[in-house]
Formats: structure tokens, sequence, C-alpha cells
């Protein structure tokens, strides 16, 4: 799978699905879970380090991770320490029709909450308009944003893209 | 004076420009900021043609910005040749093109003293290889110098702005530069000396004893100290060249290095053009992608012969996410512009790598950076004599080396990307590899330099497990026999 991806460019939602076991329905009905889309043997392993409820695992430096979706909590720590910024974590009860999606960012402005920005999906087409619900700079100086989007986008949306205001950079 | 080239804000690096300062470019005054290169100064200011071709007349930019080829040399205060990517600007300085060749203005003008130097490790090379030898000879005891010809330390590391994958013994999880500051910090708890523009220039051992002596330059603002530095042992850890590509009009300046476009925007925090076209993706070619975005670089595209990446999945889809289209199959078929770039055509090529007529497509492009792979940087043990080999899975030609890194000269070792491209975490495993091995065969803490040794083997081949570094794994077993081999024939 992971050469189809290596074909195509980049990992595309279809390839994630066969390659990984994703959250089955019920437990994303249940609340946050975090979403690892770090599908090579990549030497790392700092995702292992960063879940303080012990959700993520490698069974060698060299295995791809796996996760636990219920020990996971979706507290939103593994984001921004991992360095491949392979996580997200995907609310999708947020409410009414909206589900929540926090992303790694480490782009220019940082958009602050309640902006609205275009939410972009894996292959960074624009999927529509999102408003930012929360924003935190982690210790790795990457920013987790969450933004509300659409329910039917929860899984798609991948990144942001924010307006530059004026006499900005 | 174009300001606006000069990033001002950036999502992870804070620029630090020293005080302003003014020097003469072709009697002309430039402004740049104290501890930055000529060229990046220049580059700020609008100046891009750094020499005419003697031969075709056509204008040419600097290429590399690392000091390793020689597009960028400029005569500088009446000093020919001079390494405008890293000499850095000085208040007052002459500089001006010079033609292919750089001719003595007048033979008094270069002042040289020398200097003899004793150490029993002397380092060649300040990135993660050279910083963790030293880190490691000098926490065993030897006595260590080290240099490097950068007039900022580090290497490759201070210009990476993501973070680097790995264990948290190597540091996984920040920023290359924030690695290079943690190990400067740690070289300066122990005792040594570390000299920043220092060139080494040549092995010429003494002719009676054999003893290793290596010469290197230090330059001194206008003067220049011949060093003789005599050394027990030789760790050269010289890095690697970025690779070029042929292609109509690839001399054009706008057409750069990865590693020289990083330096200019991530070390001097200048942006190295507007709109770029990244051709290689493999994984620089993606992480400088990614980090032209931060730098507030549109990037068009990121073009790849292959039918796949090269580089990792995670790197690319952060690129492709933020709407980079990476086009495999693709490559570069011509440059537009005379002065500069002004545009690109690129072209679709079938299985044969053949270019499939009708398949042009037109960019709007300013920027061309070449990210098509690494060799290394073998100039210095291969003029000392190491005997080399081709070793496809290590980047090329590289010094043949043992398991303790040893070359076939006894007491000259090698670390890094110039024993074989492959990555920064290695490259600190090698480096403590080598300076445990000198510190176990001159005996100091033997038993503590077997343990450090063993522990960073262990480690090493751990890594080299992924798939990314299979083939490296491979190549270093081929360089590992040929050196046994050689050391049979020698018996
Ligand atoms: C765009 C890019 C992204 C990368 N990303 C990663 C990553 O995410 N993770 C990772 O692990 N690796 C990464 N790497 C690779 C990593 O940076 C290199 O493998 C590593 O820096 C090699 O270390 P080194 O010490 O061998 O050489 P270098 O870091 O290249 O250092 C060599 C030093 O030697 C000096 N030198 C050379 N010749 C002389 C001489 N004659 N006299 C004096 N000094 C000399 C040079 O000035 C230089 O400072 C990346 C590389 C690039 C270009
Ligand atoms: S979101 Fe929190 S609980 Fe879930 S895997 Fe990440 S760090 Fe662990
Ligand atoms: S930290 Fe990120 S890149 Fe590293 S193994 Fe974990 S998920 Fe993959």
């Amino acid at each position: 799978m992971n050469n189809e991806a290596r074909e195509v460019g980049y990992l595309t939602y279809d390839i994630l699905k066969e390659t990984v076991r994703l959250p089955a329905k019920e437990r994303l009905a249940k609340g946050p879970v975090a979403i690892i889309e770090c599908t090579e043997d990549i030497p790392c392993d700092p995702c292992v380090e960063a879940c303080k409820s012990g959700a993520i695992s490698k069974e060698s430096l060299v295995t791809p991770p796996s996760i636990d979706y219920e020990k996971c909590t979706g507290c939103t720590l593994c984001i921004d320490l991992c360095p491949g910024l392979a996580i997200f974590v995907v609310n999708i009860n947020y409410k009414e029709d909206k589900a929540l999606v926090s992303i790694p960012y480490e782009m220019l402005p940082v958009p602050e909450k309640g902006d609205i920005v275009d939410a972009l999906n894996r292959s960074g087409e624009n999927i529509g308009q999102a408003e930012v619900i929360k924003t935190r700079k982690g210790k790795s100086g990457t920013h987790v944003i969450s933004i509300a989007v659409d329910r039917k986008f929860a899984m798609e949306t991948r990144s942001i893209k924010v307006k530059r205001k004026e006499n900005e950079y | 004076m174009k300001e606006k080239q000069r990033i001002l804000k950036h999502p992870v690096l804070d620029f630090k420009r020293g005080r302003k300062i003014n020097f003469h470019f072709e009697r002309k005054g430039i402004t740049g900021y104290e501890n930055e290169s000529i060229a990046a100064a220049l580059f700020a200011s609008g100046v891009k043609v750094f020499r005419k071709s003697k031969r075709f007349g056509h204008p040419e930019g600097w290429f590399c910005g690392i000091g390793k080829c020689s597009s960028c040399l400029m005569r500088v205060n009446g000093i020919p040749s001079t390494r405008t990517c890293i000499t850095p600007a000085r208040e007052g300085m002459q500089v001006e093109p010079q033609s292919a060749k750089g001719m003595l203005p007048d033979k008094t003008s270069i002042q040289v003293a020398r200097k003899e130097e004793h150490v029993q490790v002397l380092i060649i090379g300040s990135g993660p290889a050279g910083l963790e030898a030293g880190i490691t000879s000098r926490k065993l005891g030897l006595t260590t110098l080290i240099i490097d010809e950068n007039p900022v330390p580090g290497g490759q590391l201070i210009k990476q702005t993501h973070k680097f994958f790995g264990s948290k013994e190597e540091y996984a999880g920040l920023r290359g530069f924030e690695i290079a500051r943690i190990m400067l910090a740690q070289l300066k708890n122990y005792k040594g000396t570390y000299l920043t523009e220092t060139s080494a220039i040549g092995y010429y051992p003494e002719e009676e004893t054999g003893k290793h002596k290596f010469l290197a330059v230090k330059k001194q603002n206008d003067s220049y100290q011949l060093l003789e530095i005599n050394a027990d042992n030789i760790i050269i850890t010289s890095g690697a060249n970025e690779n070029y590509l042929p292609f109509p009009k690839n001399y054009l300046p706008g057409i750069y290095g990865a590693g020289g476009v990083q330096t200019l925007m991530n070390v001097y925090g200048i942006k190295p053009g507007n709109r770029a076209l990244i051709i290689g993706a493999g994984n620089v070619g993606l992480i400088v992608g990614y980090q032209l975005l931060q730098a507030g670089v549109e990037v068009k595209a990121v073009v790849e012969a292959m039918t796949h990446i090269g580089g990792y999945l995670v790197h690319a889809s952060k690129l492709a996410r933020l709407g980079v289209p990476i086009l495999l199959r693709h490559t570069i078929k011509e440059v537009k512009g005379e002065e500069y770039v002004t545009g690109a055509t690129i072209i679709e090529i079938n299985e044969n790598m053949q270019p499939i007529e009708g398949t042009e497509r037109e960019m709007d492009v300013d920027l061309i950076l070449i990210a098509v792979g690494l060799s290394a940087s073998t100039k210095i043990p291969f003029q000392a004599g190491c005997e080399k080999m081709f070793v496809p899975e290590l980047g090329g030609w590289v010094p043949i080396h043992n398991e303790n890194m040893e070359t076939t000269i006894k007491g000259i070792y090698v670390a890094g990307d110039v024993s074989g491209i492959a990555e920064a975490s290695t490259a600190m495993l090698e480096g403590r590899i080598v300076g445990a091995a000198i510190a176990e065969k001159e005996a100091l803490n033997p038993e503590a330099s077997q343990r450090v040794k063993e522990s960073a083997l262990t480690e090493l081949n751990q890594l080299r497990k992924s798939s990314l570094l299979k083939a490296v794994a491979a190549g270093k077993i081929k360089c590992q026999q040929k050196w046994n081999e050689a050391k049979n024939h020698e018996q």
C-alpha cells in the first residue's frame, strides 16, 4: 500500500483506509480520537513518548506506530510532537452537523480563535470554510489548530489556508 | 534596495540580524548585515549575476551556497577566488566579480603567518558527524581540535527548520538548528579548540616519520594563517556536495542547489525568490519545498523523473495538503530568461525516461531548485590517498572504511555523509563510533570507550533496518569487505 501511495506522491484517504485500521464508527461516535497517518518504517518514536495514556506503541523503532483507540482520549498532545506532522485528532460529534478536526500547523499567518479559514483536504483542495475554535502553540513550536467543519469532511480535512491580513509578511 | 527580500516574520525562526554594514561591489554601495555572507548580502541587494562565462559570455549565479562549488568566487579586498558564500561581509570591503581565472594582484598583498599545532585528534568539519565525534573524543579524554571552513558551525543542521525523526538519544522531535545549538553547548563543556573559517587544504605527512600532518588555512579578516596540524588521528567529516542536473541554460541565476537556498532563507533570512519549481522528490526536495512555503515563497510544483517519490510519505503529504502538486514522471525541459530565470517548461517522460512531446507545460517561476541527490565530499580523503570505491548505495565514490570508520590509511577516519550519503542521526552515531574507537585505541578509558562504541554500533544497526537506510547498510558492508581485502593484501 505504501508503494501505491508513493506512486501517487502522497497518502490519500483511500490508501490510508487500506493501510491502517481506522477507528470504528462506535469509537468515533464516543468523542475525539487520534488518527495517525504514518505508515512507513521511519526510525522515529516521539509519538510513543508524547502519549500520556499509553495509547501509541511501536514494536521497534522502525515499525510504523499503532494506536489503541480505546486508550486514546483525544487530548491532542501527540499532534505537535510528531516530527512527521502526521497525527490529527477528529471529534465527529462536535455539535449539530459539525466535526472538530485538530491539525498541526507551521505556517504564517497563525489564525486566531473565531477566524474563518479554508479547509483543505489531503491534496490541498479547498473543501469549504471552517471556523477556528481553538489554537495552541505546542512545546515544539508547532501550533495545534482545532477547526469546526461539516461532519462529512471530518476524515478529509487535513490542512487550512489562512488569508493574510493586510501588511502581514 | 530590495529590503522586501528579507524575511521579517517566519513561523519557526527568529532572525537576529547584526549591525548594518556597507561595502562596495563594483564600486557601488551595498548594505548588508554583520555576520551575513558576502553572497547573501549581494543577493538581498538584488545582485543575482555573479559572473559571466568567459567562453560564452552568458550570466551565471551562485549554485551550492555552502562552499563546495566555485560559482561564487570573487575578488575580495584584492584577494582573488574568495568563496563569497562562506566569507562574512565586513564594513568597507571591496568586492569585485572576476572572470573564470583569479589573477594575483600583487604578491605582497597576502600576509601568511604560520603556526604549528599538536593534537591527538583533528576533526575536519563540524556537522552532526564532526560535532558528535568531538563531543565523544573530548568526553573520553582526547585532546581534540575541530576546524570548519564555514563561519557558522553545525554543517547542514543549522538550516533545517523541520523536526527530526529518530529516538530521544538522537534528539528526535527537535528542529535541526536546535540540535546544532545543543551539540555546540555540549562541546563547550569540554576543553579544546574549535576554529571556524578554517579550511583543511591538504595532507602532507612528515617525510621521515610518516606522521600525519594536515595543512589548513585560517582566515582572519584579510590576513591568513597557515596551520600545520600534527595529529595522531584525523577524522574527516566534510559532508556532501549537491548533484547537478544537465538541461539547457542550467547556469542561469535563479537555479540553485537545495542546500544553498536553505542557507539563504533559513540562516540569513533572505527570500530566494517568489515562485519556485523543485526538481527531485526525495526527502531533500520535499523538505525544502515545505521550508520555502514557510519562508513565504509560492511553490508551483515538485517534479520527479521516477514513477514514485524517493522521500518519506509524511514529508510528501505535508506538501500535498498545502496544495503543492507532486508531478511524477516529469522533468524540466528548458528554462526561460536571459539574465535571470523568468519561467520554465516541464514535460512528462515515459518508462524509458524519454520526454513525451506535446505534454509540455509552462511554469511561471523565478526560482528553480535542484534536489537530485548528493555525493560524498571526498576531496580531502582522496587527496590524502585513502583508497576509494564506487558504491551506488552510498551515493558514488567513497573512501573505503571499516566498522570503526577507519580508512585504508591507519589513523585517518571518516564519518557522516563523506563516508556515504545517509542522514543526520546516522552521521552522529558514526561520529560517536569514531571518537570512541580512537579513545579505545589510545588506551584511554578503554572499557568506557568500548561501551560507548558498542552501544552506538547497536543503535546504528537498528536505524539501518528502516527501508530508506537498508541500501546504506548494504553499501557499508561492501565497503567493510573491501577494507578487509585491502588489509589482507597488505599483510
Ligand atoms: C534539505 C535537507 C534535509 C535534511 N533532513 C534531514 C532529516 O530530517 N533528518 C536527518 O537525519 N537528516 C537530514 N538531512 C541530512 C543531514 O543533514 C546530513 O546527512 C548530515 O548533515 C550529514 O552530516 P555531516 O556531519 O556528515 O556533514 P555536514 O552536515 O554537511 O557538515 C560538513 C561540514 O564540513 C565542513 N567542511 C567541508 N570541507 C571542509 C574542509 N576542507 N575544511 C574544513 N571544513 C570543511 C563544512 O563546512 C560543513 O560544515 C537533510 C539534508 C538536507 C540537505
Ligand atoms: S490524542 Fe492524546 S491520548 Fe490520543 S494518542 Fe494522542 S496523546 Fe495519546
Ligand atoms: S512521531 Fe510521527 S512520524 Fe514519528 S513515528 Fe510517530 S507518527 Fe510517525
